[in-house]
């Protein structure tokens, strides 16, 4: 979803990666992979227009901005019923200690991967669970389910308060413990191992 | 209905034979004959009997049963069994998030939005009629390392990469029909799957080498490899050339998915940072042969195995037969292709008692494959994805050759 966006974090994100030369040329007709020496058509005109409606019926991801967010809300309380109901057969009644990875923790220096000590983006989850979760009938939950579930997991971890809501407005304000851990890669190639 | 039955009736008689029927027939020769066989000559002497005619669709011999070795999440080329580069497509190794989902091809789509001036659906057939290219490259998941014990087999170390000629359209030739905004420097790459599986990808790549293909090995992709289209980024991680492709969205920043935050992502050894968006795949090798769970006889051996990098040609292969002691150049199979595996060789003479061979790649950026130490060295001890680390084999007394695990101790 790459609607209206602006949020501070973006700006710092796009700063950082641009350093680090994830740049384009602006050329659009490179074309190494293509076969043919020939020139292009200026089109085609293979395929169909994507209708406003055909693209808002796929385009479900959201963004650290929180640009994609839908519509909805959900309490802890709320998210904590569904969790019960939903996720805890396999992530366990408290987020930890079942079949799935465990998702909570804040500790930087344990090697347990958990949200609250390696997610950098509290978006993600409302991205991740709307799309993949549960795992045996994913994209079932609705909006107010999934943005409870998000309250109750980063209350687990001490993120937010147990009195938390969350909604389009106040999940992409969640300021993650490990936001500042992520860095673009350096390796190049050459002599040096990295 | 008749005519089904009568087909394949009729695909019986002209002579395809289950493996079954041939192991049995092989049993009843052997008995009934009960003499000594002579050199060279079969159970069944094939020279006195007609062998099967023309059929539909081939399978190997029933002797040759090569398998993939199957996980919960991945399946794994068996690589000890094959002696060239081009893995068959029964064979590629398999890495899915929400299992293998089966689409339709005619009801199947890819959409490209987002910073784009004209957002556009495709069909497969449409996808199809854009100017095709192919490639040859190697496809590696970045998790491609288990440590195991002695008796590991090439396939169960590093099984997870699989190599293949693609057949698609480019993505830059797509994205010039969709007119691409100078804005966007990211693109999401979702798929049809259960995972819905979405990685952000680096404009850069778009316009570099990326496709979206349909075919494998000129066949129509397997269903665990994305049928009926999937992105392709040579070099790159396996998990980026998003399978079951259905939407590609350009935008001006990266959409931190699940998949490039909490996963496929490296923790490097000061303990705080972490590495992200390491998608190339750097230099690495393995001996194939003799490997696990191979014993040797003194004398001459072809030492024999794959090496590739991500990033480019292969420039040199080096072979030790003393534990790393010293090294010799191997042969390197022409053509050495980009991002391609490349085949080895090198002749040596094992004169018995324990040893320990092992290889080392060189790509044409001058960067060598590390040992396991210096790995580690660089990256502290959490790092779990992107292992290439030199492996060798031992061979002891009896000739019994063990995966070399000690290395990769610690």
């Amino acid at each position: 979803m790459s609607g209206g966006r602006g949020a501070v974090a973006t700006v710092v994100g796009l700063v950082i990666w641009a350093a680090f030369g994830f740049s384009v040329a602006g050329t659009l007709a490179a074309g190494q992979q293509r076969a043919s020496s020939a020139p292009l058509p200026d089109t085609f005109d293979f395929g169909h227009s994507a209708t406003p409606e055909e693209i808002a019926r796929l385009d479900i991801d959201v963004m650290p901005d929180g640009t994609g967010l839908p519509q909805g809300s959900g309490t802890v309380a709320e998210g904590a019923r569904t969790w019960a109901q939903s996720c805890s057969g396999c992530h366990g009644p408290e987020g930890e200690g079942a079949t799935a990875a465990p998702l909570v923790g804040r500790d930087p220096d344990s090697r347990r991967v958990t949200v609250g000590n390696y997610w950098p983006h509290a978006t993600t989850l409302y991205d991740y669970i709307n799309r993949a979760m549960p795992r045996d009938a994913p994209g079932t939950l609705t909006p107010d389910q999934v943005y409870g579930l998000v309250a109750w997991v980063l209350s687990q971890n001490a993120i937010v308060g147990e009195d938390a809501v969350m909604n389009a407005e106040s999940l992409p304000t969640v300021v993650m413990p490990a936001r500042d851990r992520f860095v673009p890669d350096d390796r190049r190639g050459g002599p040096e191992v990295r | 209905m008749t005519d089904t039955r009568n087909s394949v009736t009729t695909s019986r008689g002209r002579g395809r034979l289950t493996r079954r029927e041939v192991l049995a027939g092989a049993a009843g020769a052997i008995g009934a004959a009960a003499v000594t066989p002579v050199a060279g000559q079969q159970a069944i002497d094939t020279t006195r009997r007609p062998g099967r005619g023309p059929n539909e669709i081939d399978q190997r011999s029933p002797f040759v049963t090569p398998q993939r070795d199957p996980s919960a999440t991945s399946s794994r080329t068996p690589l000890q069994d094959l002696r060239g580069t081009i893995t068959p497509a029964d064979l590629h190794f398999e890495r899915h998030h929400g299992g293998v989902p089966e689409i339709d091809p005619d009801r199947y789509e890819l959409m490209i939005h987002g910073l784009v001036g004209r957002p556009r659906i495709f069909s497969l057939a449409d996808l199809k009629r854009f100017p095709s290219t192919s490639r040859i490259c190697f496809l590696e998941c970045s998790g491609n390392l288990r440590r195991g014990s002695p008796e590991t087999l090439p396939q169960m170390v590093c099984g997870l990469t699989s190599q293949t000629e693609w057949t698609g359209v480019g993505l830059s030739t797509l994205l010039r029909e969709v007119g691409a905004s100078p804005d966007a420097t990211w693109f999401l790459a979702e798929g049809q799957d259960a995972a819905v599986m979405t990685r952000s990808i680096p404009m850069e790549k778009a316009f570099d080498d990326a496709m979206v293909v349909y075919a494998q090995n000129g066949d129509a992709l397997m269903p665990g490899n994305g049928y009926p289209a999937r992105l392709l980024l040579p070099g790159w991680e396996g998990n980026s050339s998003v399978k079951w492709l259905r939407r590609i969205e350009l935008a001006d920043q990266p959409f931190m998915t699940r998949e490039e935050t909490s996963k496929y992502t490296d923790p490097l050894g000061d303990g705080s940072t972490v590495r992200q968006f390491s998608f190339v795949m750097d230099a690495r090798s393995i001996i194939t042969d003799p490997a696990y769970p191979r014993v040797i006889e003194p004398g001459w051996h072809e030492i024999r195995g794959l090496a590739w990098s991500g990033r480019g040609r292969i420039a040199r292969v080096d072979v030790s037969t003393d534990g790393g002691a010293t090294w010799q150049a191997a042969d390197l199979q022409e053509p050495v292709l980009d991002k391609a595996h490349v085949r080895f060789r090198y002749l040596w003479n094992w004169p018995g008692g324990p040893g320990e061979i092992m290889s080392r790649a060189t790509d044409e950026t001058g960067y060598v494959q590390p040992t396991w130490e210096a790995l580690r060295a660089a990256r502290g001890p959490r790092t779990r994805y992107h292992q290439n680390p030199i492996t060798s084999w031992t061979i002891d007394d009896d000739g019994r050759v063990l995966f070399g695990a000690e290395r990769l101790r610690s």
